[in-house]
C-alpha cells in the first residue's frame, strides 16, 4: 500500500490543526454558519437531517487492517459503534459531534487517513477496480494510476473551486467493475496497436438527475501523459462549465452540449499547449509509486486445494459461499473474498465496529494485512489461501458475515435516504429491508442468478439506481413517499440507463412488485444462463409493464 | 387545520430541536410553540436568529403541523422522521439498533 511520505503528513497534519482552529472559532462566535459551512464541508463534515456527517476518503477503496481498526475505534468512542460504507469507497459516521471533529481528524492522520476533497466542488476521491492488483484479468495495477491522480488532485490550487464536484474512477481490468462509464472522467487501461499501455480516456457519464454515459474522447492516451491530460479536460471544464445552474454544471452537460468531437477537439487543443511540461511523469517517479504495490510474498500453491474440496462437500453452506462469494486470483491456490455487508435486516453497506475489528484480525492472519472497499458497498480480503477459505468463512459465519449473496437480488446498494440525509425524498433502508425480507433464500437467489438492485432516494443517485438491473428511486408526493421503478440499467462494460415502468409505488407496494418483475423474468427467460439483464434487452419493458399494471397504456408515469 | 412550528439543528451536535412557547429550544416535536398564522410564525422565525447569532442552533425553519387528538404531529415524511430523533429502521445486525420510530 502506499505510505505517506513527509509531505503527505505535514499537510494532513496542519489541516488538522487548521480545521481545530476553524470548529473553535465557529463554537466561540467569530465564524457565523456561513461562513463556517464551507470550511467543514471542505473536510467533509455535513449537517444532516438528525446530526453531523463525517465522510472520511479512503483512496481508491483500499485499507489496511491498520486502518479499519481506527475506523472501529472511532465508530465506538465517537459515533453510536457503526460506520457507513458508501458508493464512492469512502466510509461515514452519522453522530460525531462537532466539537470532537478536530479528534476524529487527529486519529485518521495517525493512520494517514483524512476527510479532505470528500465535499465540495473539487476532484473527489478517486475510485478504482475493488480488485485491482489481484484480479486475473488485469493489464496492470489501477491503484498506481489512482495514487498518482490523488497527489495531483490533492489540494490543486487550480481546481478548487470547479463548477461542480468531480469524480476519477480508473480500471486496469479487461472487465469495468469501477464503472467508470458513469464518472466524470473514466480511466480504462488498454493497449495500442504497437502493444504498449496507455488509458482509453471517458469523459461525461454521471448519475444523477441527468443520467449519461460518458463518451470515449480519446481511445490511446499513454500513460506518461495522464496528469497533462487530465489538466486540460479539468481546465475546458473550468472554464466553458456552467456556473450559473446547478443542475447544469456537471461536465456531463457541458459534454452533451458541446458534443463530443467538438469537446474532444478544445481538450486536445489545450492539451497541446501543456503536454511534454512539467506534468510529464517520470519513470522513476511512476516506478517510485509502483514500488508501494508490490505484490505480496505470495507463496507457491497449487491451483487445487485438496482441503477447499474436502470442506465444500462436507459442507453445501459453506460450498455455496464459495460459488458466490470468492473471485478467481491471479496467483495460483489464492482466491479474492468479498465479505457480504448486505445482511437480511441490515442496512447496506454498515458495520459495525465488531465487525470491522473482526475483519481487520481476518485480514492480518489471511489476507496480507489488506481490505477493499467495494462501491457495491460490501468489503474485499484480496489475497485468501485457498485451504485457509473455510476457517475464514467460520469466523465470518460467526458474526453474521457470510452471507452468500454477492451479485445477487439482496447484494442492494442503497444510499442512507430519508432516515440520515437531508437531501433525501424517501427513504431507502427499509425498501432494501423488505426486498432483503422477501428474497431470504438462498437457493431462489441462486436460481434467479445475477441481478443488480439499487435504491437511491433521491434525484441524486447516490445508490446509483439508474445502474441497476432493477432500480427504485424514492420521491416525494405532497410530504408522502413513493417508489419509482426502472428497468435495465448496468455499469458494467454494457453500461446502460434504466428505463422507467411505470407509475411510483407506495412503500406497501415495493416488495411486491419486485416479485412480480422476478416473476416476469423467470418467466421469459430462455433458460437459467439468460441474465435478467439479457431477458430484459431482449423483451423491453412491455411484458414487465403489463404484469405491474395491466393495460400499459391505461396509466402514465406518475412522477416522471 | 395545518399550524407552524419553528424547528433547527443544534450546532454542538446536530440534533433535531424545537421552538418552545417559553423561547427554548427543545428535542421534543411535542413542546413546539404553535403558529396559527402566517405573520406570528414569520415573526417567531425572525426571532430564532438570536438563538443562531448565540450559537445555539442552526438554520432554523418553518415546518407545517397537525393539531390532532393524540397532540401535534408533523405533517409530512421527514419532519416525522426528524421529530423521531433517529432513523426508522431497526437492525439486528451490523449497524443502528434503535426502536422503531412511530
Amino acid at each position: 500500500m502506499y505510505r505517506y511520505d513527509e509531505f503527505d503528513a505535514t499537510f494532513v497534519a496542519e489541516r488538522v490543526k487548521q480545521f481545530r482552529d476553524q470548529v473553535a472559532r465557529r463554537l466561540a462566535g467569530e465564524l457565523t454558519e456561513d461562513e463556517f459551512r464551507p470550511l467543514r464541508l471542505q473536510n467533509g463534515l455535513y449537517l444532516q437531517l438528525h446530526a453531523y456527517m463525517l465522510r472520511i476518503a479512503i483512496p481508491y477503496g483500499s485499507l489496511s487492517s491498520k486502518q479499519l481498526r481506527k475506523l472501529a475505534f472511532i465508530a465506538r468512542r465517537y459515533d453510536k459503534g457503526f460506520g457507513h460504507f458508501t458508493t464512492r469507497q469512502n466510509i461515514q459516521f452519522n453522530w460525531p459531534q462537532l466539537d470532537e471533529i478536530p479528534d476524529i481528524l487527529a486519529h485518521l492522520a495517525e493512520v494517514e487517513m483524512h476527510a479532505i476533497q470528500t465535499s465540495g466542488n473539487c476532484i473527489r476521491n478517486v475510485t478504482a477496480d475493488h480488485f485491482a492488483g489481484v484480479a486475473p484479468d488485469e493489464i496492470e495495477d489501477p491503484r498506481i494510476w489512482a495514487e498518482i491522480i490523488r497527489q495531483w488532485s490533492t489540494l490543486h490550487p487550480e481546481f478548487a473551486f470547479l463548477p461542480r464536484k468531480f469524480k476519477i474512477a480508473v480500471t486496469g481490468a479487461s472487465h469495468d467493475r469501477a464503472a467508470v462509464k458513469f464518472h466524470d472522467i473514466g480511466l480504462k487501461m488498454a493497449r495500442n496497436e504497437a502493444g504498449e499501455i496507455g488509458f482509453e480516456v471517458i469523459v461525461g457519464g454521471g448519475m444523477g438527475r441527468t443520467p449519461a454515459i460518458g463518451p470515449t474522447i480519446r481511445g490511446f492516451l499513454p500513460k506518461q501523459h495522464l496528469l497533462s491530460y487530465l489538466e486540460a479536460i479539468l481546465r475546458v471544464y473550468n472554464l466553458l462549465g456552467r456556473r450559473d445552474n446547478l443542475y447544469k454544471s456537471r461536465i456531463k452537460i457541458l459534454v452533451a452540449s458541446t458534443g463530443t468531437a467538438e469537446f474532444a477537439r478544445l481538450v486536445e487543443e489545450e492539451w497541446a499547449r501543456i503536454r511534454d511540461g512539467v506534468l510529464t511523469l517520470p519513470r522513476e517517479e511512476v516506478e517510485r509509486i509502483e514500488r508501494y504495490f508490490n505484490p505480496p510474498a505470495y507463496e507457491k500453491l497449487p491451483v487445487f486445494s485438496p482441503e477447499l474440496e474436502t470442506a465444500k462437500r462436507g459442507d453445501a453452506a459453506f460450498a455455496r459461499w464459495v460459488r458466490t462469494n470468492t473471485h478467481p486470483h491471479k496467483v495460483d491456490g489464492y482466491s479474492i473474498v468479498t465479505v457480504s455487508l448486505k445482511p437480511e435486516g441490515g442496512a447496506p453497506g454498515d458495520a459495525s465496529a465488531d465487525q470491522m475489528d473482526l475483519i481487520a484480525d481476518l485480514a492480518d492472519e489471511y489476507s496480507f494485512r489488506e481490505v477493499r472497499v467495494t462501491h457495491h458497498q460490501n468489503l474485499v480480503l484480496p489475497n485468501v489461501r485457498k485451504q485457509d477459505l473455510y476457517a475464514l468463512w467460520q469466523r465470518l459465519a460467526a458474526v453474521r458475515l457470510a452471507q452468500p449473496n454477492v451479485g445477487f437480488l439482496t447484494d442492494i446498494i442503497a444510499c442512507p435516504g430519508l432516515d440520515y440525509c437531508n437531501l433525501a425524498n424517501a427513504r431507502s433502508i427499509p425498501i432494501a429491508q423488505r426486498i432483503q425480507r422477501r428474497f431470504n433464500d438462498f437457493q431462489r437467489l441462486e436460481e434467479i442468478g445475477e441481478l443488480r438492485l439499487n435504491i437511491s432516494g433521491c434525484i441524486n443517485a447516490c445508490g446509483h439506481h439508474h445502474a441497476g438491473n432493477i432500480g427504485i428511486l424514492g420521491v416525494d408526493k405532497q410530504g408522502e413517499e413513493f417508489y419509482q421503478i426502472t428497468l435495465g440499467g448496468s455499469s458494467k462494460d454494457d453500461s446502460s440507463i434504466g428505463k422507467i415502468v411505470g407509475p411510483a409505488f407506495a412503500i406497501d407496494q415495493v416488495a411486491d412488485a419486485v416479485e412480480t418483475i422476478v416473476d416476469v423474468y423467470l418467466e421469459k427467460r430462455l433458460s437459467a444462463e439468460e441474465r435478467f439483464l439479457e431477458t430484459y434487452r431482449r423483451v423491453g419493458l412491455d411484458p414487465f409493464k403489463e404484469k405491474l399494471y395491466g393495460n400499459p397504456q391505461a396509466r402514465r408515469p406518475a412522477a416522471e | 387545520m395545518s399550524v407552524q412550528i419553528v424547528t433547527a439543528n443544534r450546532l454542538r451536535d446536530g440534533a433535531v430541536v424545537y421552538l418552545t412557547a417559553t423561547q427554548h429550544w427543545s428535542e421534543e416535536f411535542a413542546a413546539s410553540a404553535v403558529f396559527r398564522d402566517d405573520a406570528a410564525a414569520q415573526l417567531a422565525l425572525d426571532g430564532a436568529g438570536a438563538a443562531v447569532k448565540a450559537r445555539l442552533v442552526v438554520g432554523p425553519y418553518l415546518a407545517e403541523a397537525k393539531e390532532t387528538a393524540e397532540g401535534l404531529q408533523p405533517i409530512n415524511a421527514r419532519e416525522r422522521i426528524r421529530a423521531s430523533r433517529q432513523p426508522t429502521i431497526t437492525v439486528d445486525a451490523g449497524s443502528w439498533t434503535g426502536r422503531i420510530a412511530g
